[in-house]
């Protein structure tokens, strides 16, 4: 589930925090990460350092299965900025653990007329270096048939 | 209702706009001191009678061009002497700040608050084509707050966010591409009898799909147009509105709500916005119902929200807003809902927000010269923003 783009295109970077760190550099080792309540199980995004349901403070990074499905997309045909290819598709994704846990993220592996909402997808890692780190993008493929289901 | 709502002591008596073009490249704190005193004459009012100050969106981080002027800007350039004064875009979309105007007199904090909104988007932007946010940023540039969720992923555009709205309300709905172009067919045809609209060239159903995609469903001309301008009003407590120029137009209601999440992607019903529970909220604050709305100007920053906001405001069933305006009758200046009657922002230019409710004045006042709607409105409901924030006013002449 990870693997790097050979050239990754031109990104906006995200400002790295010690809250958001574990959900940005998580693809350095396969892992699509969350805060989670460690007290109500509750799963947290974009990350807080507060639980919504309990209030607890007491809340960790902890790695999904990168399984998603999609809810809704757009096949973007706009040059905005430097960035991937045109067409490219913007998805937003339900992850399989908490379908109210979503994000914003790229559909990549497909042509983007073979994306459709309900459609199920597996995380894929995009390094892009950061300064003198580096950061991983949870980008979206189609998922594997033997891993539908 | 236990108790009045507050904004029923505010009502509005001033409405006054700049020079609009696409691209005036002229300094935009004159154009919006021309909109100010433009909305200060129409009262009837001097500029010393002014005693409020509020504006969207101040000081702000967007679009090249978003923010003509701050509040510190015109407060200082006019001198204006205020007991009370507010700016910021954390609010109820852009007539956040034309509602807490209304609370502002309510409460008697001021009697005459003037309120604008000035853009130079067009001048700014330029002929380069419409950039994403972050664009002139440089390689420096680290996206923080919301925008890190959606910027790396190379989604720069609103446009792309409320195009996965769109799409989600098209899967769940069965809503059309055809159904969709009526709101930038009707806004199109209106702005033919507008003279200060942007765009007043004819289109027609075969011009709307000939235009290229910019983020599906949304070509073109579901996205608006950028331009230059600057809008503004007086409003002033009901007890010092008495002897001015023109009669007041009542508020009767406002709808600020938002109880869903504050946010484009984790916003709990994809097929609609946050315009539910503006919309909604509007409703619990009078005794007026749709169906006496004559009027409707509702935002048009991409295609999709006006549709939102005739569902979100109970003018039909959610889901149904596809079948309403459908074939284009029904939100035409002689139907029974009047949409958008200056054009929108998809062609009479992008004021962000407070072109509706200038239009929804000009409508009540009878004073829409050819673009005046055939019966004479009571009613009108005024709407801006979506997404992730907006709001919602609902006025009346007397």
């Amino acid at each position: 589930m990870s693997g790097d783009v050979a050239s990754p295109p031109f990104r906006i970077l995200p400002r790295i925090t010690d809250l958001n760190r574990p959900f940005w550099t998580g693809g350095e080792h396969g892992e699509l990460r969350f805060l989670r309540c460690r007290d109500c199980g509750t799963r947290l995004h974009p990350p807080v350092p507060v639980c919504h349901v309990d209030h607890s403070r007491n809340v960790h990074p902890e790695a999904v299965s990168g399984r998603a499905t999609v809810a809704t997309f757009t096949i973007n045909h706009q040059m905005w900025m430097p960035g991937p290819e045109l067409p490219y598709v913007v998805a937003i994704v339900e992850i399989e653990e908490d379908p109210t846990i979503r994000l914003t993220t790229n559909i990549v592996g497909c042509e983007p007329g073979d994306v459709y909402i309900g459609m199920p997808v597996e995380v894929v890692f995009e390094r892009q270096p950061d300064g003198d780190g580096a950061v991983w993008l949870p980008l979206f493929r189609p998922r594997r048939e033997a891993e539908v289901g | 209702m236990a108790t009045e709502p507050l904004e029923k002591h505010a009502c509005i008596t001033g409405v006054g706009q700049s020079q609009i073009g696409r691209r005036l490249h002229r300094d935009p704190l004159e154009l919006t001191i021309e909109g100010c005193l433009a909305a200060i004459e129409d009262a009837g009012l001097a500029v010393s009678d002014i005693d409020g100050l509020s504006t969207y969106p101040g000081f702000a981080i967007g679009n090249p061009g978003f923010s003509g002027a701050s509040a510190v800007e015109v407060h200082d350039a006019m001198r204006l002497e205020l007991d009370w004064f507010d700016s910021g875009i954390e609010t109820s979309g852009q007539l956040g700040a034309v509602i807490k105007a209304c609370l502002a007199v309510g409460a008697g904090l001021a009697k005459h608050v003037l309120c604008f909104r000035s853009v130079f988007e067009g001048s700014a932007q330029g002929g380069g084509g419409r950039q994403g946010i972050g664009a002139d940023g440089g390689a420096g540039f680290r996206a923080s707050g919301p925008l890190a969720w959606s910027l790396p992923f190379a989604a720069p555009s609103a446009a792309i966010w409320i195009a996965m709205f769109a799409q989600k309300h098209f899967h769940e709905y069965g809503t059309t591409r055809e159904q969709l172009a009526q709101i930038a067919l009707n806004g199109r045809k209106n702005a033919g009898l507008n003279p200060n609209a942007i765009y007043r060239d004819p289109m027609s159903m075969d011009d709307y799909f000939a235009a290229r995609m910019i983020a599906e469903p949304f070509c073109l001309f579901d996205c608006d147009v950028p331009c230059d301008g600057a809008t503004a009003f007086v409003v002033s407590h009901v007890d010092h509105a008495k002897d001015l120029r023109k009669p007041p137009i009542r508020v009767e209601a406002v709808g600020t709500a938002l109880r869903g999440r504050p946010s484009w992607d984790q916003f709990d019903d994809l097929t609609t916005m946050a315009t539910r529970d503006a919309g909604a909220h509007l409703w619990t604050r009078t005794d007026l119902r749709p169906s006496d709305v004559d009027i409707l100007e509702a935002y048009d920053g991409f295609s999709f929200l006006t549709l939102s906001w005739i569902e979100a405001l109970g003018f039909c069933k959610p889901g149904e807003g596809g079948a309403f305006i459908e074939g284009g009758d029904r939100i035409a200046r002689d139907g029974e809902l009047p949409l958008n009657t200056h054009g929108g922002q998809l062609s009479a230019g992008r004021l962000h927000g407070f072109g509706f409710l200038h239009e929804a004045c000009v409508q009540l006042r009878g004073e829409g010269g050819e673009r005046q709607v055939p019966k004479p409105p009571r009613v009108a409901v005024a709407a801006a923003g979506g997404g992730n924030t907006c709001g919602c006013m609902l006025l009346s002449r007397p």
